[in-house]
């Protein structure tokens, strides 16, 4: 189960960076690499806010339909109109991080650095950083600088290839 | 009775895989794992985890909503 040389691989795009956008890649990235598969993951665009030092995510209610939340008994969806006013995201944050705690749901934080525990080879794509002004102190430690080319690099090689 | 146990009762989805991983990492080859979750979803995970890794899964059970799996560290 160590990382052999014919171990299968996986790659992804990560390209969103929101609460609930966060935990695909990283909940697939670790149980990848637990079972065995060499895993790269390149952030890009708001996907590289996850490779932040300090992570502040967010869900929002806009535009999101099938976000009903588990309340008073039934499941409430929240309209456009409502979400548009001031807090009502920053609530349905705290709701849903409230919400992830009492089910058992592991933390982005905690879901992040066992990824960086199993070798999980993370980019971060060069021109998000330049685009949206970060440096490499605003990030964690690990990723790797990197471009499109170190990404297809990286695709061609594996066995399964996500864009998320 | 298993050489180690692990409780990850509570725990969702991929927290019992990650654990069991974890664990098994520090332990010997032969040796056995016991998981015990609340997880539904770990039961066809545990088969999936162990076809692909090589790690045998000796048995899966469930008392109680409590779903024990005992692995033998094979890989």
């Amino acid at each position: 189960m160590n990382a052999e040389a014919n171990a299968k691989s996986m790659s992804m795009i990560v390209t969103k960076g929101s609460l609930d956008w966060a935990y695909p890649p990283f909940i697939l990235s670790t149980t990848a690499a637990a079972m065995g598969l060499n895993v790269t993951m390149f952030f890009t665009f708001y996907g590289l806010t996850l490779l932040k030092k300090k992570l502040d995510l967010q869900v929002t209610t806009l535009g999101n339909p099938a976000m009903a939340m588990p309340m008073f008994g039934m499941h409430v969806g929240m309209p456009n109109i409502v979400s548009a006013i001031p807090g009502v995201d920053a609530a349905a944050s705290v709701m849903m991080k409230n919400l992830i705690k009492r089910k058992g749901v592991a933390s982005i934080e905690e879901l992040r650095d066992t990824a960086l525990d199993a070798d999980v080879k993370m980019i971060a794509c060069q021109m998000t950083m330049d685009l949206f002004e970060y440096t490499p102190d605003d990030l964690i430690e690990g990723p790797v600088l990197g471009g499109a080319a170190t990404y297809i690099e990286e695709a061609t090689k594996s066995d399964i290839n996500l864009f998320i | 009775m298993a050489d180690q146990v692990l409780d990850v009762k509570g725990l969702n989805c991929p927290l019992p895989i990650l654990r069991a991983k974890k664990a098994l990492k520090d332990m010997a080859t032969g040796s056995t794992l016991q998981v015990l979750a609340t997880d539904p979803g770990a039961v066809k995970d545990f088969e999936a985890f162990c076809r692909t890794t090589g790690n045998e899964l000796l048995e899966s059970s469930n008392d109680n909503k409590v779903f024990s799996f005992v692995i033998k560290k094979t890989a």
